[in-house]
């Protein structure tokens, strides 16, 4: 059938805004597959895009004559390389930094090195930059110069004006760097075309993405990640629901549902299954003053439907997190928002064998990193969410910090040495100090090693990017 | 960990007794001589909006993440504050008035009440503690700064809004 979509809109939203909240069907058992992330991370919307399969239609803009199929079992391998020319091929030459990921974090970072006159390649998988700035409609916390009482989106519309300001700033949407290889190469594919790329330095500010949760029903379409709510409402302006169950009280799950409010859906609940709530205070009390429930102690035991989500069924916990049988309640509604946490995506660091450590309270595996975020791949730098969870405001200051260290080797320039290590005391010593980032804290802690400690870290276990044959006698 | 969290982190809420036990609620004479700023911002978070939003330097911080600090006698009540805030947590309390006392929300919501409208009052659970009418609305940056004119004795209840589409 013929679909109308508005220019600008991903075709995920579109099919969405017309009812279509299907996407596909799972492989072996044909199960309904509904959009979860809505940010690229995921495989939950893929489609074949005009003969392309596993495409993810949330990333990829509406054009005019599209053609948009629904897979059925797995996908055949495209017949005709019709895709790349030899001529879409392309080597970046003089490429000082590569920047992966036009979010907060990347941004920041592109603008604190563009401006000491750094050749730059900044790569962004979605077809917009501002990461999820693009979504965040609340006012953002921090001081003046951090932009706080600016609302995400507007941060994200700022910065994303100014790095197209810059001539030395080569901006590739709906690119993904896919690969480090020996030497320091970096493959980047985009649809039409490929290049390589040898830069001097690399930084991956790659995000993050939701976490799942296990559950009978969880696979229904309807069960979808907060951040996916809040991209259909607050960047395509689609009510993702009528009446929602909320899973997760941190911020994410508090902001969501209030935005949730402010677009016209009832939040029936939020259920968190520790005995408090995690989000700040003030985002709590903006959504209990409009009658939203924190139900603490509780979490859901399934979601129910036929083909989508119809209802839930909440569970009381008992001090060990155990269900408390009799105390379940259903709870109707067509929407559950899973806001149990970030993971960060480190997928670049881990192929290009940085030293990775398993760290809870940052959301999962990360590189080690120096104060100045420089993993133990020699010159390639870590920034934003996937560092570590935290938010926007960090990513930021991380990015610039990391944008600056790399100014400062490169050019040694006084002013830039002197912001970075203001930034660099004020995230530490006192932004971070506030007990409601204490775990987030701790966890970059224990990420973070000195420069020497690296040093000796980088000896023992070599990158394979630079290091491609490693004796035995080496390992030590 | 459980045992050390306060009473407003497991509910959401914060009772006027919680606020004046931290400094947040202005001495009686104070409320009687005319409108002053409410902070309902009990916890220590990384955000000092505030303080440069005020015009008469009435807010202070000793660092980014300590709770506001009110100079009763600084404030007067302008209310400039309470679209800024963040964490929409700055009301502002009239309590000059013989019958009536006014209240200054912030409001996210459509429709937007114009003055002279009458609109329904929520207190912090979302109760429905009656109606009100609408004596001022301006916005700074999409958030709506609302007085309200409301019986006396729900002038610490109040603090937020909803208008019936």
């Amino acid at each position: 059938m013929e679909v109308e979509a508005y220019e600008g809109e991903s075709i995920a939203a579109a099919l969405y805004a017309i009812g279509i909240n299907v996407f596909t069907r799972s492989i072996k058992l044909n199960r309904p597959r509904g959009a979860f992330c809505m940010i690229g991370k995921c495989s939950s919307c893929f489609m074949k895009i005009d003969g392309i399969p596993n495409s993810r239609t949330c990333i990829e803009p509406v054009r005019e004559g599209i053609k948009v199929e629904v897979q059925e079992g797995l996908a055949d391998i495209p017949l005709q390389d019709s895709q790349f020319e030899a001529e879409d091929e392309e080597v970046l030459e003089d490429v000082d930094v590569l920047v992966v990921g036009g979010g907060p974090a990347g941004l920041a970072a592109t603008l604190a090195m563009a401006k000491y006159g750094l050749n730059i390649v900044l790569v962004n998988e979605h077809f917009k930059l501002g990461g999820q700035l693009v979504k965040q409609t609340h006012k953002f916390f921090g001081s003046k110069e951090l932009f706080g009482g600016l609302r995400g989106f507007q941060i994200g519309e700022h910065f994303a004006k100014k790095v197209r300001e810059y001539s030395n700033v080569r901006i590739l949407l709906q690119t993904t760097a896919y690969g480090i290889f020996r030497g320091g190469w970096v493959g980047l594919m985009s649809k039409k075309k490929l290049y390589r790329v040898k830069p001097r330095y690399i930084i991956a500010a790659t995000g993050a993405s939701e976490r799942y949760l296990t559950f009978p029903g969880n696979d229904l379409p309807g069960v979808m990640g907060a951040g996916g709510a809040q991209t259909l409402m607050n960047e395509y302006g689609i009510l993702p629901g009528d009446e929602i169950l909320v899973v997760g009280s941190g911020n994410v799950g508090v902001i969501v549902s209030y935005q949730l409010l402010q677009a016209g859906a009832k939040v029936k609940a939020i259920v968190e299954i520790m005995p408090y709530y995690g989000a700040w205070f003030v985002h709590a009390a903006k959504i209990r003053r409009y009658g939203v429930p924190i139900l603490t102690r509780h979490t859901i035991k399934a979601a129910w439907g036929n083909e989508k989500v119809e209802g839930a069924t909440i569970v009381e916990v008992d001090e060990k997190f155990q269900p408390i049988p009799g105390s379940e309640k259903d709870i109707s509604c067509d929407l559950v928002l899973l806001a149990i946490g970030l993971e960060p995506d480190t997928r670049l660091f881990a192929q290009a064998g940085a030293i990775m450590r398993w760290i809870p309270e940052l959301g999962g595996l990360v590189p080690l990193r120096t104060p100045y975020l420089e993993t133990s791949v020699p010159g390639m730098y870590i920034a934003g969410d996937a560092s570590g969870i935290e938010e926007a405001t960090t990513a930021m200051i991380e990015g610039e910090i990391a944008g600056l260290d790399i100014v400062v080797r490169e050019k040694n320039v006084r002013e830039a040495l002197e912001r970075r290590d203001k930034l660099y005391n004020f995230l530490w010593n006192e932004y971070r100090t506030a007990p409601v980032v204490a775990r987030a804290r701790e966890g970059k802690l224990k990420a973070t090693v000195s420069i020497e400690e690296m040093e000796k870290l980088r000896k023992n276990y070599p990158s394979p990017v630079f290091n491609p044959r490693v004796s035995p006698e080496q390992l030590v | 960990m459980a045992s050390h969290v306060p009473e407003f982190k497991k509910t959401g809420i914060i009772g006027v007794n919680e606020l004046r036990n931290m400094g947040l609620i202005p001495p009686d004479d104070r409320l009687r001589r005319g409108p002053v700023v409410i902070v309902e911002c009990p916890e220590e978070i990384p955000c000092n909006i505030c303080v440069d939003a005020c015009p008469f330097g009435a807010i202070t911080m000793e660092n980014i993440n300590a709770v506001p600090k009110i100079d009763w006698d600084k404030c007067i009540g302008c209310g400039v504050c309470v679209p800024k805030c963040p964490g929409l947590a700055l009301f502002v309390v009239d309590l000059s008035k013989p019958d009536k006392a006014y209240v200054t929300v912030p409001h996210e919501f459509i429709p937007v009440p114009k003055k002279g409208d009458e609109v329904i009052l929520l207190n912090r659970v979302g109760e429905r503690v009656g109606k009100g009418r609408v004596v001022k609305a301006w916005e700074f940056n999409k958030t709506w700064s609302i007085t309200i004119e409301v019986p006396k004795e729900l002038a610490m209840e109040v603090r937020a809004i909803w208008v019936e589409k």
